[in-house]
């Protein structure tokens, strides 16, 4: 005859309730490394996708993912140059924030280098991908944008014609593709205001200029708009990308572009470790100690909850004691429940992780690892936390049960 | 001689306490039981009573003195001298004024824990809880949690299980408080039937004066201290 299950019957309703309550609690510590996988995967899964090799970027910045990066566009024909290395392409990246229908629009507009380019890689769960050089997007359904549906961004209209699922930055903005030049169109993009204000202090700039003073007529050029200034050049692109090509030595490729001066190269292990060491690492480190946190809450409160189990037993257990049970009797009543417990918590929880984690904004990952290593980790608290209960359970005097 | 005597208490002493607080429930008591024999204890409310039926239950350890059952000293002051939990569980039967069922347990589980714990199969321990429950007229209760029985029958498993294990003594503090007359009488009836047929020792505390015929020793304790209540003994079987 089994005490522990007896007892749980006899209290079924309040013992699922404390069950449902500490299952909710390991649903968060759950969430917690949950988030932390999630994380990584969206962090890196552009990277992983695009079939780049080899990320040229420019000089000592860590590319486009992890901060702002600049080059010339003409880089693209230099490093086509480079032995070893081919399809290059150009490689456009940065986060906008724009209105759409009264919401806030929060995306990294990503622009692909048309047409060597058109996202056949971007991973779609609809749609497709583009097929124009313009007016065209890709975007996540993080974004909540439908299939066909016109967004405008800038001075112009794009249709969504492609979804894919997971694409957001480390910061969980969702990820829209555009052609490169689309792209720049929108990055460029200013308000009237600004692009009056950034004209006027060009021109303020050329009037402390002898050339400007030797020769007026270049100070109405101050008002053109930048692209049609020569000395301004065209628009700089995020990055030039690259494959290796077969049998071709990618550290022979790597030290040749590192001889460059004005650029830095990165490869794709060094991107995605960019990744990870960056923002990542340190919402690593804070999911962590949260983790960390809620694990000794939850152990905490598991203990009180085993403890309080056994205060409202005592009179039984005397009784117990009295007509002669051994004290592994008494002690494995109570351990039996504390596990009980913690593994019945424990797959509430995964339930729960299955039905709640989908509604979450970030995607929450649960790699089997890491729910066995949690499961071991519930259990060596469920022994623990009956510690203080079985203190307890055993100095309670036989004598007791004829108290009331 | 030694091999009939069930209970012995020697100078036997309970303080509980101290300074102020002081009481002093047993004062040097003394009593030998013989097996086969079932002895009353009267007395007035606080003479020590139930402090001195709880010493020789082995759940509430004297001050000073000793006990021996079964010719086995098993008590020597405070220090115990033998396993209690297993040498209850195999040697006594309780019964109490309330029956202190497990509520989380059966009737019929109440009665079979008793046997589980001492060893007992699930499968023999099942059946013959159902038999002292049969023999107790509590059978179609035995699958009844004991919130669901009445005191009368509480009190009925409470004796079905004190006798599971075939004690050599039985203590019963009160047992027939919550029994009608007839049912009250029954209790006692079984005490000693088995008493005398197992040899066992059976010390009850009464008040029902009614019910004396019963016993074949009667005591009085009055003040911590033991003594044949010989007024009485007249009502009483030879
Ligand atoms: N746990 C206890 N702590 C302190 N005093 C007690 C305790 N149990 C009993 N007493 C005292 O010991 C005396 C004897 O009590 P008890 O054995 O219960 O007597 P009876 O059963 O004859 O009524 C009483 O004065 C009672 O107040
Ligand atoms: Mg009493």
């Amino acid at each position: 005859m089994n005490l522990a299950i007896r007892d749980i019957r006899h209290n079924l309703g309040r013992f699922a309730l404390t069950i449902l309550g500490v299952g909710t609690l390991l649903m968060v510590v759950m969430a917690m490394g949950g988030i932390y996988r999630g994380l990584i995967e969206e962090g890196t899964l552009l990277v992983d996708r695009m079939a780049a090799d080899v990320w040229v970027v420019q000089r000592n910045t860590r590319g486009p993912i992890a901060e702002i990066s600049r080059v010339p566009r003409n880089l693209v024909d230099r490093v086509a140059a480079v032995p070893g290395l081919e399809s290059p392409r150009e490689f456009v990246m940065h986060t906008i924030q724009r209105e759409n229908n009264g919401k806030r629009l929060r995306m990294v507009v990503v622009g692909l280098s048309w047409p060597t380019d058109k996202g056949e890689w971007i991973p779609l769960i609809a749609g497709r991908a583009l097929a124009r050089n313009h007016y065209e997007m890709i975007a996540d359904q993080s974004l909540g944008l439908r299939l066909g549906q016109v967004v405008r961004l800038g001075k112009d209209n794009y249709t969504v014609v492609g979804l894919t699922k997971s694409m957001t930055s480390w910061g969980g903005d969702g990820t829209a593709f555009f052609t490169l030049t689309d792209a720049q169109a929108i990055q460029f993009d200013l308000p009237g205001e600004a692009v009056r204000l950034e004209r006027q202090a060009r021109r303020a700039r050329s009037e402390q200029q002898d050339a400007s003073r030797a020769q007026p007529s270049l100070l109405e050029r101050a008002f053109w708009s930048s692209s049609n200034i020569p000395a301004l050049g065209p628009p700089m692109v995020s990055a030039v990308v690259a494959r290796i090509a077969p049998g071709a030595d990618p550290d022979a490729v790597v030290r040749t572009i590192s001889g460059w001066s004005d650029v830095s190269v990165i490869t794709h292990q060094g991107q995605q470790d960019l990744i990870l060491k960056g923002a990542v690492e340190r919402s690593r480190r804070q999911l962590g100690l949260f983790r960390l946190i809620l694990t000794v809450v939850s152990a905490l409160v598991m203990t009180l909850i085993v403890y309080t189990l056994t205060l409202d037993k005592l009179h039984d257990l005397a009784m117990l004691k009295l007509i002669g049970a051994p004290k592994r009797v008494i002690l494995g009543m109570i351990v039996q429940q504390a596990i009980l417990l913690g593994m019945l918590g424990f797959v509430t929880a995964r339930l729960l992780a299955i039905k709640l984690f989908p509604l979450f904004p970030r995607r929450i990952v649960l790699k089997t690892d890491d729910l066995v290593q949690l499961g071991v980790v519930v259990f060596g608290i469920s022994v623990l936390a009956s510690g203080l209960g079985v203190w307890r359970a055993l100095r309670v005097s036989p004598n007791e049960a004829l108290t009331r | 001689m030694l091999m009939t005597i069930a209970i012995q208490t020697e100078a036997l002493t309970k303080v509980y306490g101290s300074g102020n607080t002081e009481v002093v429930a047993l004062r040097d008591a003394a009593l030998t039981i013989r097996r086969g024999e079932v002895v009353a204890l009267l007395g007035p409310s606080g003479a020590g009573k139930s402090t001195f039926l709880t010493a020789i239950g082995l759940i509430n350890p004297p001050t000073s003195g000793t006990i021996t059952i079964g010719g086995k000293l098993v008590m020597d002051g405070p220090d115990p001298r033998t396993n209690l939990p297993k040498f209850r569980r195999q040697h006594i039967g309780y019964v109490f004024q309330q029956a202190n069922l497990i509520p989380f347990l059966t009737a019929r589980e109440n009665v079979q824990i008793a046997m589980e714990i001492d060893g007992w199969s699930g499968r023999a321990s099942r059946r013959r809880a159902l038999e002292l429950l049969e023999y107790l007229g509590v059978l179609d209760r035995a699958e009844f949690y004991p919130s669901a029985l009445s005191g009368g029958q509480q009190q009925r498993v409470a004796a079905a299980r004190a006798l599971a294990n075939e004690p050599s003594v039985i203590l019963a503090d009160e047992p027939t408080a919550a029994l009608d007359s007839h049912r009250g009488r029954q209790v006692m009836d079984l005490f000693r039937k088995v008493a005398h047929e197992k040899g066992a020792a059976a010390v009850v505390v009464t008040h029902d004066h009614r019910a004396l015929d019963v016993f074949d020793t009667i005591y009085e304790m009055e003040d911590g201290t033991v003594r044949p209540a010989s007024s009485l003994l007249s009502h009483a079987h030879p």
